[in-house]
């Protein structure tokens, strides 16, 4: 469970070191009085809410540092206030322990009201398992607010969590090195990329780190390829049959074979881990040490934590979107992501259910935006995301014609991790295009 | 902690309170008095052994049972035990290849600690038993990694081995010998290798610890008369020290095979088990299984075989090296 866990935590770190960089001194009172305002205005209207009867909710989360703890304790103060029988009680932890507690939790059956949901096969398991509260009809009005973005969090058109921050994967780089290099233009195809990987080769830089010791980063470029190769019935139809037996996952398989023989990753790369220290794959991103690597929105704030001045790569940080492959089924601009939402114990009180719309309101995921905790999913909140690379990024989000949620957490734990542990076996030259589809499927089966 | 708990209350119980007037006494009073000691002497053992049997219970027997039952469902980690699948999970466990090639690497593990730490530890004991200035600080030295929490000798490995930037790789190029371009743990072909010689690094003190203290308990005399009868230095080590050295041995040997086939700490710091499987141990393969992929079932079969493996093992290593040990010190 480290993979890709750590990101919300490491977004909020990011945002302290943004706020203090980029806010500081101005705006904090503002932006309170506004929530405070509008609280009193929004926060009540909940049916249960409303009623006398005292209700306490338990609510964890992972912003357990500033700017992130401060926003969310005053998001519950401020409903509190409106709902004067509703006491939110908060627990703000690490995002590893968070993880830990909540597994052991559910296992014991004993859970928070209110808690962080990553969707997918893993919500399945948890929906299956009588875990969590269908919101479908409480939520309905924000559900349709949110639009599509919630289809990761739906089981059988029923709405189990609502998101509050999207993101997606793409290429983080350092405009410095592509400079030295000699690349004005971040490469849009897969040949100019695999040519841009030659240059920067040539100016005795390692192009790119990835670090495949945690399988996911490494996965992301397959499920990048599946995304690219094929087209979105066909990845929808098969995701939903668990029947991958169409010819464009052996193509993804071979477009993951093109990027790996171009030898661009670092050394060591099979044993590199994503994100922890200066020799992870951000750590060496973060320190100038490879040109670029592909991670998801968070990456910025991973790599504030892993340098010294807490800047990361600072101004030299940029972004582009996976390139497009020549020939291929899949919309080009077809994105792959996945972020967090929030969701209720299935023994929750109805009050929860008003707090989490809460939390999606307009003014809490503009507060949310501004104090760049994540990518919010609000529409009427993007608009307010201050930093240009991740301005840029939500663009790019905004704009494909469709998100694909991380297969592993698609598929589940299960079958996500055999796939996952293939495409790691194709990055050490120990698996066929093939193979990957076989381990697929042969893991599909043992589910069966 | 139950046996040294039962061993103290036995031995407690093995002197009975002299009575000092019961040579005078009357046989039914004995009787009675000896009855009376019995169930003292019972409730003695109770009284010590269940605190120490409560907690053993709780936390090993009901895991073991607990994990033994797991291994019979397939089972996602949430809700109840409901999908019973028989032996389906041992049949998955044991065709599984990711399996096989995990039980290779342990056993090159269980093999390769005896195989390397064994001579390395006899020759480092028999340097540091002859008197020298500075011993005992080269004994500390030599047991400092053992002392070492696995985790984070495993951690300061890690970076000594990181390709082109660790400590290794730059001294390695700085004399111009060449250095594998994955890194040492990130290349198949060197990476178990490689985990075995930290692991020898970082276990070696052990037998050191326990070859200069058996070492210590040979009496001089022996030396002495070999001495006398013209024997060499080499021929008295081959003679003496070894042969009588033989239960230390055997008895570490035990040790380091058991702590072997539990390898799990050192070699999830250092690899997580990769690059792609090539270092894998039974325990990361049920690790991965249980709390990586949520397939705990699989994870609680691959725990009951492994069990099984230990348990065979330590019989069959007991029946076959510590048998006339016991029962020479049983003497």
């Amino acid at each position: 469970m480290t993979r890709r866990t750590r990101r919300p935590a490491l977004a909020v770190a990011a945002a302290v070191a943004l706020v203090v960089t980029a806010c500081a001194g101005q705006g904090d009172d503002d932006a309170t009085d506004d929530t405070d305002a509008n609280a009193t205005e929004t926060a009540d209207g909940g049916d249960e809410a409303g009623s006398d009867e005292p209700v306490t909710i338990e609510w964890w989360h992972n912003s357990n540092n500033p700017p992130g703890r401060d926003v969310y304790e005053q998001a519950a103060e401020d409903f509190m206030t409106a709902n004067p029988n509703v006491t939110i009680e908060i627990s703000a932890q690490a995002h590893e322990d968070m993880v830990t507690r909540l597994e052991a939790a559910m296992q014991a059956g004993d859970m928070p009201d209110i808690f962080m949901e990553r969707g997918g096969g893993e919500l399945l398991a948890k929906v299956d398992a009588g875990l969590i509260k269908d919101i479908t009809d409480d939520a309905a009005e924000t559900i349709g607010k949110l639009g599509g973005s919630v289809a990761g969090w739906q089981v059988d058109d029923r709405t189990y969590a609502l998101p509050f921050s999207l993101g997606v994967v793409g290429f983080w780089y350092n405009t410095d090195l592509f400079q030295q290099a000699g690349i004005s233009e971040p490469p849009e195809t897969l040949d100019d990329w695999v040519a841009s990987v030659g240059a920067i080769k040539d100016a005795g830089i390692e192009p790119v780190s990835v670090g495949a010791g945690d399988a996911w980063p490494a996965a992301h470029y397959w499920y990048y390829a599946a995304l690219r190769q094929c087209a979105q019935d066909v990845l929808t139809e098969a995701l939903a049959s668990l029947d991958f037996s169409d010819e464009c996952f052996v193509r993804a398989g071979e477009t993951v074979q093109t990027i790996v023989e171009a030898e661009p990753f670092n050394a060591g790369f099979l044993t590199t881990v994503a994100q922890e220290g200066p020799t992870s794959a951000s750590g060496l991103l973060a320190t100038g040490k490879v040109a670029m690597e592909m991670q998801g929105h968070w990456e910025p704030g991973v790599m504030q934590g892993l340098t010294e001045d807490g800047t990361g790569l600072g101004e030299q940080t940029a972004w582009f979107p996976f390139p497009s492959v020549p020939d291929a089924e899949g919309d080009p601009a077809a994105v792959l992501g996945g972020g967090d939402a929030w969701a209720a114990s299935a023994d929750a009180p109805d009050a929860a259910v008003d707090f989490i719309e809460y939390l999606l309101s307009d003014e809490v995921q503009q507060t949310f935006a501004e104090n760049s905790m994540g990518l919010p999913v609000n529409p009427a909140a993007t608009q307010f995301v201050a930093d240009p690379a991740m301005a840029e990024l939500l663009e790019v989000r905004d704009s494909a014609p469709y998100a694909q949620l991380y297969l592993d957490t698609y598929l589940g734990q299960s079958i996500g991790g055999a796939l996952n542990e293939a495409v790691v076996d194709m990055f050490a030259g120990q698996a066929s295009p093939q193979d990957i589809v076989d381990a697929l499927q042969e893991a599909v089966a043992a589910e069966q | 902690m139950t046996d040294a708990i039962t061993g103290s209350a036995g031995g407690a119980s093995e002197a009975p309170p002299a009575d000092p007037g019961s040579t005078d006494v009357a046989r039914p009073q004995v009787r009675r008095s000896r009855r009376r000691d019995n169930w003292r002497k019972r409730a003695e053992i109770v009284f010590f052994v269940t605190p120490a049997l409560a907690l053993f219970v709780l936390f090993v027997i009901v895991p073991v049972l607990t994990a033994v039952q797991m291994s019979v469902y397939r089972w996602k980690g949430f809700g109840p035990l409901e999908d019973f699948v028989g032996l389906g999970n041992y049949t998955s466990v044991l065709t599984d290849d990711d399996f096989h090639e995990a039980l290779a690497h342990t056993m090159t593990i269980v093999v390769g600690s005896i195989i390397l730490q064994l001579p390395l530890g006899l020759a480092v004991a028999l340097l540091l038993n002859r008197r020298m200035r500075g011993q005992g600080l080269l004994r500390m030295i030599v047991f400092v990694p053992f002392v070492l929490s696995e985790v984070i000798a495993g951690v300061i490995w890690f970076q000594l081995l990181q390709p082109r930037y660790g400590v290794l790789d730059t001294l390695m190029g700085s004399v111009g010998l060449p250095v594998p371009e994955q890194g040492w743990l990130g290349d198949s072909d060197f990476a178990l290798w490689t985990v075995l010689i930290v692991l020898t690094w970082k276990y070696l003190g052990l037998p050191i610890l326990l070859f200069l203290a058996g070492m210590q308990s040979i009496p001089d005399e022996l030396y002495e008369s070999a001495q006398l009868d013209g024997a060499s230095w080499w021929q008295a080590q081959r003679n003496i020290t070894f042969p009588l050295l033989g239960p230390t041995m055997r008895t570490w040997a035990f040790l380091s095979m058991i702590g072997s086939l539990q390898q799990f700490d050192m070699v999830w710091v250092l690899t997580h088990g990769g690059p792609a499987g090539a270092t894998s141990t039974i325990v990361t393969f049920l690790i991965n299984e249980g709390t990586e992929r949520y397939n705990f079932g699989i994870a609680g079969a691959a725990s009951v075989i492994l069990f099984v493996i230990a348990l065979t093992m330590a019989i069959a290593y007991q029946r076959l090296f510590l048998r006339r040990d016991t029962r020479e010190a049983g003497r």
